[in-house]
């Protein structure tokens, strides 16, 4: 039997192989998309449903096991650890596209509009931003102004990251209904946060002329607001997993650490959102 | 963390204990078990090295004279790019993930790794990012042919792509996504599975290479999947990163990969350091020279190799200021580099010395890596770097680095450990053969590529100006008995297993070396399940002169 003191090491794993299988249709079938092939949707989507069905029951079973008090406090490091670099890795996924985004405005935009290329390609072109480049990539748009919908955002997501540590509190006092209304209240402002991004996006569109294609503005704009929206999304989604693990009665307050991840990450993509609302929306 | 349980995912109770390998094939694709898995990269990597060998052996046949012979050359290009990423991501990469998931945990008394069911996962990973990429090599228009930097506007034109691009892109971001989770595991292993009595600067010089090395991939994978992912969007969804004309800049594509790539080749070397200064003691009989200096060399190469990306792009028309910096940053990674070839050098100075075939590859390495290492410093001159860029002169600069460098220190783990992993002793003859055919052929091959690079021979051309016939033909000749030897190793490898000399080899292997390292006090074979409960003492000899 297992006790408390004891590292915990499984024997053998079967959800691994299974996720990866689906992974690599799902990726498969979009570069077949991708090249126009008609097989690729359709293997998108087996690889999808492998790949949720893969989450569903790696995650039942971790949750099963944390429950049946499987895991040690030196698990429980581990997988801290785990999370812990995985954000990490996330940080450094951003930079790059943060790195873009400053290389083009201070470096790549002003070059086109200075010296030989000026004299020799482009003499017509002012250099500013936004800008969609010398060659009106993507036609007439107009950029993205920051006091609207994205203020609004911003506010949604602080406060999402208080409700969230409400939570927390209640999860590590033992208030069952702080913890659920917490987590609840998280995961609403998350999904509204994501509703009015997809209005932004919408009005972008349709209204402002502003595409993925509109230059360089609109790559580094969608490609960092889309990217965040997607974390969004998948933070979202943990949180209801433990959400609804809360409701179900896990977690104890010396043992949660998948609220704790939850909340790692979600803490995480508000700081990513504050540095897009700064540098993409702001200046 | 004291005894260690052992469960299934269905809690059978009554197996609890002793349990064996699940039985059949299905044992290797379930498997948690850090020596499955180990075994599993390393025989993965080493197939991927014939895989990529054999397109080594088309290219240098092409190139065995001048003119067109064999293939056409966008196939040629499809080969050399080919090549770079199956060696580089499935073959070098994976064996040291495979040597780290072997001997990690074996060396600091841990009975697993951390997160056995994510090390699984990682394996599987691997495997379908090689699968995704391998499979460009049989659709209409070839394999990707751009190089394998990828670097923009080149690799986004529809001749060079066909339908290769969005499948080598997705490779990568399974690649990527393996390698973080080998790494993450490494270094929850490492930090939080070590043997109560072994302190950090306790731990073997291998557990500490791999532990920067795990953070160097966190920190790196994810921007060459940043930048790939641009790619993608540039062709596929009108993004203009790397477009000149909505204001992007096809340099700053080279300038992410290359901050990618640069800290890549230190992941490559850097294990390989560890070993060798893991096995060098042993045979010189003496504690590691310097393995203070040796833990804060490989952390000072790890942290310069963030700030020297640039000596890749030197020609590409940087500003000035930018040239100098970068040409002094990376002249400073000589500096911590020079110690280390010191120490190993100083660890063998008036040791008992014997030459068995992993010391014979490890004092290979130390002075082939370190011509590697010169070629490297003159490149880093960016006024002389307009003259080798692009030439031969830089593809033999890399591969002295990762040829007698990277996969000789991989062979030479292959013999030292073996014994120990099955209880078999290699034949020692077959061996130094495989040793002498391997490291004089690979000058022959390599050596010559100076020349031609100096005399500017351009990299990645199927066809040449005769002036460059003989050095060509020789580098090919050198090229195929290389190639022809590592069958040798393969042979090796595979009658070891079956049961090599027939020759019982005790715990410790190699004479004394239960000092150097935990691992030679298990049982030879390794069990199925080691330290389940951790060693009391570490062996301390290697770290003698820091206490
Ligand atoms: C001793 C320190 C080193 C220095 C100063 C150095 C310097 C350089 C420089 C300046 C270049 C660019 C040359 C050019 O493109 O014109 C280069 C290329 C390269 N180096 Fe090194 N290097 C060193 C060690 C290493 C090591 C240890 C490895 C691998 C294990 C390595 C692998 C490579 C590779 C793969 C390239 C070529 C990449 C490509 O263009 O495809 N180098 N090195
Ligand atoms: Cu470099």
């Amino acid at each position: 039997m297992s006790t408390n003191t004891a590292y915990y090491i499984p024997h053998k794993a079967t959800w691994p192989v299974i996720g990866t299988a689906g992974l690599m249709i799902m990726l498969a079938g979009f570069a077949n998309y991708l090249n126009g092939s008609s097989i690729g949707s359709t293997m998108m989507l087996i690889g999808l449903i492998i790949f949720i069905v893969m989450l569903v029951g790696w995650f039942t079973l971790q949750a099963k096991e944390s429950e049946s008090g499987m895991y040690n406090h030196g698990v429980g490091i581990s997988y801290r650890m785990g999370m812990m670099w995985f954000i990490f890795s996330e940080i450094a996924f951003f930079g790059v596209f943060f790195g873009t985004l400053w290389y083009t405005r201070n470096l790549s935009v002003p070059w086109l509009g200075s010296g030989a290329t000026k004299e020799i390609l482009y003499s017509a072109y002012q250099s500013t931003w936004p800008t969609n480049g010398p060659g009106n990539v993507g036609g007439h748009f107009e950029p993205m102004g920051a006091w609207g919908l994205p203020f609004v955002n911003t506010l949604l997501l602080l406060s999402s990251g208080v409700t969230c540590t409400w939570a927390h509190h209640g999860l590590l006092a033992n208030h069952r209904e702080q913890l659920i209304k917490g987590l609840a209240a998280t995961v609403f402002l998350g999904l509204l946060f994501v509703g009015f991004q997809a209005m932004e996006y919408h009005e972008a569109y349709t209204e402002m002329g502003l595409t993925l294609g509109s230059g360089i503005y609109g790559s580094t704009f969608f490609m960092l607001t889309g990217f965040h929206g997607f974390h969004v999304c998948v933070g979202a989604i943990i949180l209801s997993v433990v959400l609804f693990r809360s409701a179900k009665g896990h977690f104890k307050p010396e043992n949660h650490f998948a609220f704790e991840a939850a909340a790692w990450y979600w803490h995480f993509v508000d700081v990513v959102w504050l540095g897009l609302f700064i540098f993409v929306y702001l200046m | 963390m004291s005894a260690v349980a052992e469960h299934d995912d269905h809690h059978d109770h009554h197996d609890d204990h002793d349990h064996g390998p699940a039985k059949g094939l299905l044992r290797w694709v379930i498997t948690t078990n850090h020596k499955d898995i180990g075994t599993l990269y390393l025989l993965f990597a080493l197939a991927m090295f014939f895989v990529g060998g054999s397109m080594a052996m088309v290219i240098r046949a092409e190139l065995f004279e001048p003119g067109l012979q064999f293939v056409d050359p966008a196939f040629f290009n499809s080969m050399t790019t080919m090549h770079a990423l199956v060696m580089v991501f499935g073959a070098v990469m994976p064996a040291f993930v495979g040597l780290a998931n072997w001997q990690i945990p074996l060396m600091i008394g841990a009975a697993d790794m951390a997160l056995p069911r994510m090390n699984n996962m990682s394996f599987w990973m691997l495997v379908a990012g090689v699968l995704l990429l391998a499979s460009t090599l049989f659709m209409e228009g070839g394999a990707p042919n751009g190089g394998w930097t990828l670097y923009p506007p080149l690799v986004l034109q529809p001749i060079t792509v066909g339908k290769a691009l969005p499948f080598a892109i997705f490779s990568v971001h399974l690649l990527g996504i393996s390698s973080i989770m080998g790494a993450i595991n490494i270094i929850a292993t490492i930090l939080n599975m070590r043997a109560p009595a072994m302190r950090l600067m306790d731990m073997p010089l291998f557990v500490w290479t791999w532990l920067i090395t795990a953070f160097l991939l966190i920190a790196v994978m994810p921007v060459f999947a940043g930048a790939v992912t641009m790619l993608l969007t540039d062709k596929f969804f009108h993004t203009s990163f790397f477009n000149a004309a909505g204001g992007g800049d096809p340099v700053l594509y080279e300038h992410i990969f290359w901050f990618f790539g640069h800290p890549e080749v230190y992941i490559m070397i850097l294990p390989t350091f560890g070993v060798a200064s893991t096995i060098i003691p042993v045979f010189a009989r003496k504690p590691l020279f310097g393995y203070a200096s040796m833990v804060w060399a490989t952390a000072s190469i790890a942290f310069l190799s963030f700030i020297v990306w640039a000596h890749h792009m030197f020609t590409v028309g940087m500003p000035i200021a930018g040239e100098l910096y970068f040409m002094y940053a990376t002249m400073i990674i000589a500096v911590p580099t020079g110690v280390k070839v010191f120490n190993w050098t100083a660890t063998m100075w008036k040791g008992a010395m014997t030459f068995e075939t992993p010391m014979l590859f490890s004092i290979a390495f130390v002075v082939l890596f370190t011509m590697g290492g010169f070629t490297g410093l003159m490149m880093s001159i960016a006024p002389s770097d307009f003259q080798y860029h692009d030439t031969y002169f830089i593809v033999a600069h890399f591969h002295y680095t990762l040829v007698p460098a990277s996969i000789f220190i991989l062979m030479a783990a292959g013999y030292f450990w073996l014994p120990k992993w099955t209880g078999h002793m290699y034949n020692e003859k077959i061996g130094q053969l495989h040793f002498w055919l391997s490291v004089i052929s690979v000058n022959i091959l390599f050596f010559p590529q100076h020349f031609l690079g100096l005399a500017g021979m351009p990299r990645r051309i199927p066809d040449y100006a005769i002036q460059f016939a003989d050095w060509n033909m020789i580098s090919s000749i050198g090229g195929f008995i290389f190639g022809a030897s590592q069958l040798l190793f393969l042979y090796i490898v595979y009658d070891t297993i079956k049961g090599g000399t027939g020759e019982k080899v005790t715990d410790e292997v190699w004479e004394d070396a239960s000092k150097h390292g935990l691992e030679w006090t298990l049982p030879s074979p390794v069990p199925y399940h080691t330290w389940t409960t951790p060693p009391s003492a570490v062996p301390t000899e290697h770290v003698l002169d820091t206490h």
